[in-house]
């Protein structure tokens, strides 16, 4: 009795817990809606599940618990209900799956106007690379780096004259505007999390791993390292600045202008622009 | 209602090997410490099991206050938390379920349950335990050599488990944790070769497959796919040491270490997660199906009623194993390996979910219509129904690759696997140990004593990891030793960890009661008798309780029914065991054997 109560109790108390819980995601800031709204459909269909098998169990541990003279049911198999409740669960997981494939040929499919960006990411901090006025980034090589390279461009790449270098800093970035991510890391796995853009991807020494979005409201958002990188993981954070478009250009000729003082001879730092 | 085909009856096979003369230990030695016999050695596999359990438990307390009340404990600095989660989480899932489910209760049961005498290799069965204690004494020893053991995480990713950056990267730690791994999978394929074989050569006459108990069939199963499994993660720790020691790279592309270029070219960290996923996804259904197995038999005994849709269980079992080797990449959608492959592996993840559902179902119908006693054992199984069912929803969110992006790396993740293959297989283990105790030493455990440590343990666990997975939607990536000024959380974020880690400070002490319990009864329990939960299969039908060497004294078993014979209309009690001649009137094995 008490049994099949607190069983019921476990499956409201759940049901409930979810709906007034203070805890929930963060504001979306990109375009990555969709798999927001995929969430709430396994939500809806994972949580009918919960609630009915709890609320079953209960029935049953009330309905049969042992009393004098009860007898259970001798039923090896029932074929028909077994099939059916099959096909109900195929059917119930198909429902997840379908829109979860849709949703993420999309999200691996970059749109052709997206800008390349450089996200580089090293223990324990991120600094990123941004392509100047030809709109396109510089070859790279993780055995060119030195102090004066610390992200091993290749120099004799002439796109890689005018990449703009922020090392250790924030991100900006031009609001509506679709941005691909190339993910590059010069020693261990790492993790380029942004919570409100729902991205999430690792960065593998010896290649280059990407993602896209489109962020879709102006801010300042947290980057995080999702992916154990040694002891200053959780310390390994960045910003990610998401600007109008006009501040965002005034503060990109200000960085290529720096960027180009930066890159005559006289100076040690190369292309590099402290924050 | 389509009915089982009538078996026949009272006709048994005769015995395809003579019964064998068994070895007899001569002196104290070799009867309990270096022994041969199955259920020593199980005793021995669970005793050394749950003593890690224990010390990976007060692991997750010193977690679980770091989290709780950040930099309150100043010796849980950065490395020592992840020298604790690393610990915690390998000795957990490797050296606590694996060994408990297949060294602990593979060696006490597959014996008795298939009407055998002992294992068919029984001095490699020896070995394997004390191989298996030479890798937790391995495992152990890196909390005592310099640099502390391993803080990689329990998945271990190369570079960074072997390069400074890491606690024990270019220390003792990991050169420990890899051979302590490498001699645990020796130890185990010993034993695991004997559950299989045993289970394929040594059944009594009249046991067919289908006759077996799930129990076996879990168990069996598990064994079978660990042997495939661990090959893999055997081959990644042999590579990975000679990256460390020989300075090869397999797993080390060109890299900088510290700003300083390192020797190395041309390794793939990828690599490394294929073959740890492809041994570590199954190893997920290696803890869990020796519970699923034993889960179905607490229900069906307790409830008095025979498992529902035995058949369909035993090819649910199967299928879960099969497909379970091609799954492993869903924990690597984030990881930046090629992005089509989600396509493939979000499939036949969810494809899982059926045959996963397929056996949810027939528990709950099992109890339909049943004579429910809520004994201990069984309330353990209506617990794991419930954190099962909840860790393998949520399963569904981190499998739909799409979904898994936001949640992967977050507390999500952790309170979805520590609801699946934690809380959920340490609740039967529970209930099992209730349930054979008395088949181990002659008596009850404390009913009291057990009821308490089964709400606290049940309640409090659920209390732990639900309200956790709120935490990681909200953005909190797994694996922080500290989530201070992260400007996305709330403090009510804080106070949520606080009293996570207070109810979980009561779970762990509410093990206390347990392991008194386990001492205490020993000698002030009940006195059991043979069969106390009036139960089938054949472990409860042995002439001694405790068994002794050799199980059933003069004459081995003879298998003449399923092992779900529970309230059969017309028959004078509410159970037939399955050594009891007479028709039975389902026996599934008959189309099938
Ligand atoms: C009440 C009992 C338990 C508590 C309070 C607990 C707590 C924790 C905590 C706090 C973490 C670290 C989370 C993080 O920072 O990422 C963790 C990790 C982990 N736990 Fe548990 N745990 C418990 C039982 C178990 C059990 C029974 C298992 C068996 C499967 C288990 C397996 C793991 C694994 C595999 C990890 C991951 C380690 C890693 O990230 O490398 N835990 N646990
Ligand atoms: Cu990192
Ligand atoms: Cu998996």
């Amino acid at each position: 009795m008490a049994v099949a109560l607190i069983l019921v109790l476990v499956a409201v108390g759940s049901v409930v817990f979810h709906l007034v819980s203070p805890w929930w995601w963060t504001p979306i800031a990109s375009n990555w809606r969709y798999i927001d709204n995929t969430i709430i459909i396994t939500f809806w269909i994972t949580g009918a599940v919960f609630v009915a098998v709890i609320l079953f169990m209960a029935y049953c541990v009330y309905r049969f618990r042992h009393q004098a003279g009860r007898q259970a049911h001798y039923e090896p198999e029932n074929k028909r209900l077994e099939w059916w409740l099959t096909i109900v669960t195929g059917v119930g997981v198909a429902a997840m799956l379908a829109p979860g494939l849709f949703v993420w040929q999309q999200f691996i499919t970059v749109p052709d106007d997206a800008t390349d960006i450089e996200v580089f990411g090293q223990q324990w901090q991120w600094s990123f690379r941004l392509p100047g006025p030809d709109g396109q980034l510089a070859t790279s090589d993780t055995r060119l780096i030195s102090p004066d390279n610390p992200l091993g461009l290749n120099r004799d790449d002439p796109k890689s004259h005018d990449d703009v270098v922020i090392e250790g800093g924030e991100l900006h970035l031009p609001v509506n505007r679709p941005i691909k991510a190339l993910l590059r890391s010069p020693d261990v796995l790492h993790n380029f999390y942004v919570p409100e853009m729902r991205a999430k991807m690792d960065l593998v020494p010896g290649q280059i791993s990407y993602i896209w979005f489109t962020p879709t409201r102006t801010g300042t958002f947290e980057i995080l390292c999702a992916e154990l990188c040694g002891v200053g993981h959780p310390q390994m954070r960045g910003k990610v600045i998401v600007q109008e478009e006009s501040e965002y250009q005034a503060w990109l000729q200000e960085k290529v202008a720096t960027s180009f003082a930066r890159l005559t001879p006289d100076t040690r730092n190369g292309a590099v622009v402290p924050d | 209602m389509v009915d089982v085909p009538l078996g026949s009856a009272g006709v048994v096979a005769a015995p395809d090997v003579e019964d064998v003369e068994l070895y007899h230990p001569h002196s104290w030695v070799t009867k309990y410490v270096f022994s041969q016999d199955a259920k020593v050695i199980a005793i021995q596999y669970s005793f050394v099991a749950l003593s890690v359990g224990l010390i990976a438990l007060v692991l997750s307390w010193l977690m679980r206050l770091q989290l709780g009340f950040p930099g309150v404990f100043s010796f849980i600095d950065a490395n020592a938390y992840y020298q604790f989660i690393t610990m915690h989480g390998m000795m957990m899932v490797v050296y606590v379920l694996t060994a408990l489910f297949l060294g602990g209760f593979g060696n006490y049961l597959i014996p008795l349950m298939v009407g055998a005498r002992d294992m068919v290799f029984p001095y490699v069965n020896m070995l394997s335990f004390w191989v298996y204690f030479l890798a937790v004494l391995i495992l152990v020893a890196s909390f005592f050599i310099p640099g502390g053991p391993t803080g990689a995480g329990w998945t271990l990713y190369p570079p960074q488990a072997i390069t400074t950056g890491t606690p024990g990267g270019q220390d003792w730690g990991i050169i420990l944790m890899l051979m302590s791994l490498m001699v645990f999978i020796i130890g185990f394929t010993m034993g695991g070769l004997n559950y299989v074989v045993t289970v394929l050569q040594a059944r009594a006459r009249g046991m067919t497959l289908m006759r077996m108990p799930l129990t076996v069939w879990g168990i069996f199963t598990a064994s079978f796919m660990a042997l495939l499994a661990f090959p893999a993660l055997f081959v990644g720790a042999v590579m990975m040491l000679f990256d460390r020691v020989l300075g090869t790279s397999f797993f080390m592309p060109a890299m900088v270490e510290m700003g300083q270029p390192l020797d190395r070219n041309g390794g793939s960290p990828l690599l490394f997660q294929h073959l740890f996923w492809f041994f570590g996804h199954p190893e997920v259904y290696i803890v869990a199906l020796p519970a699923f197995g034993i889960v179905s038999d607490l229900i069906s005994t307790h409830a008095r009623r025979n498992i529902f849709g035995y058949r369909m269980m035993v090819w649910a079992l199967l299928a879960i194993g099969a497909l379970s080797f091609i799954v492993w990449a869903h924990h690597m959608y984030v990881s930046g390996m090629n992005p089509y492959f989600g396509f493939f592996f979000a499939t036949t993840t969810l494809i899982i979910a059926v045959p996963t559902a397929i056996k949810v179902y027939n528990w709950i119908l099992t109890l339909w219509r049943g004579d429910i006693h809520l004994n201990v054992p069984m309330l353990f199984a209506l617990a794991f129904i419930v954190t099962f069912v909840n860790g393998g929803l949520t399963g569904l969110f981190l499998g739909n690759v799409v979904v898994d992006v936001p949640l992967s790396d977050t507390m999500f993740v952790v309170a979805h696997f520590h609801m699946v293959m934690g809380v959920a297989p340490i609740l039967v283990i529970f209930g099992a140990i209730y349930h054979w105790y008395p088949k181990v030493t002659g008596r009850m455990l404390n009913d009291a004593l057990g009821k308490l440590h089964f709400w606290v343990t049940f309640l409090g666990a659920y209390a732990i990891f639900f309200p956790m997975h709120y935490l990681g939607l909200m953005g909190i990536p797994r694996r922080y030793h500290d989530i201070a000024d992260m400007a996305f959380v709330p403090p009510s974020a804080h106070t949520l960890n606080a009293f996570i880690t207070i109810v979980a400070l009561i779970v762990g002490a509410a093990q206390l009661a347990f392991v008194f319990n386990l001492f205490w009864s020993l000698r002030h329990g009940r006195n059991s008798g043979g069969n106390p939960w009036r139960a089938t299969t054949l472990e409860w039908q042995t002439p001694e309780t405790p068994p002794p060497h050799g199980n059933w004294g003069n004459d081995l078993p003879v298998v003449y029914r399923w092992a779900y014979d529970y309230s059969v209309p017309g028959a004078d009690q509410d159970f037939l065991p399955q050594n009891q001649p007479g028709p039975s009137r389902a026996a599934p094995g008959a189309g099938h054997g």
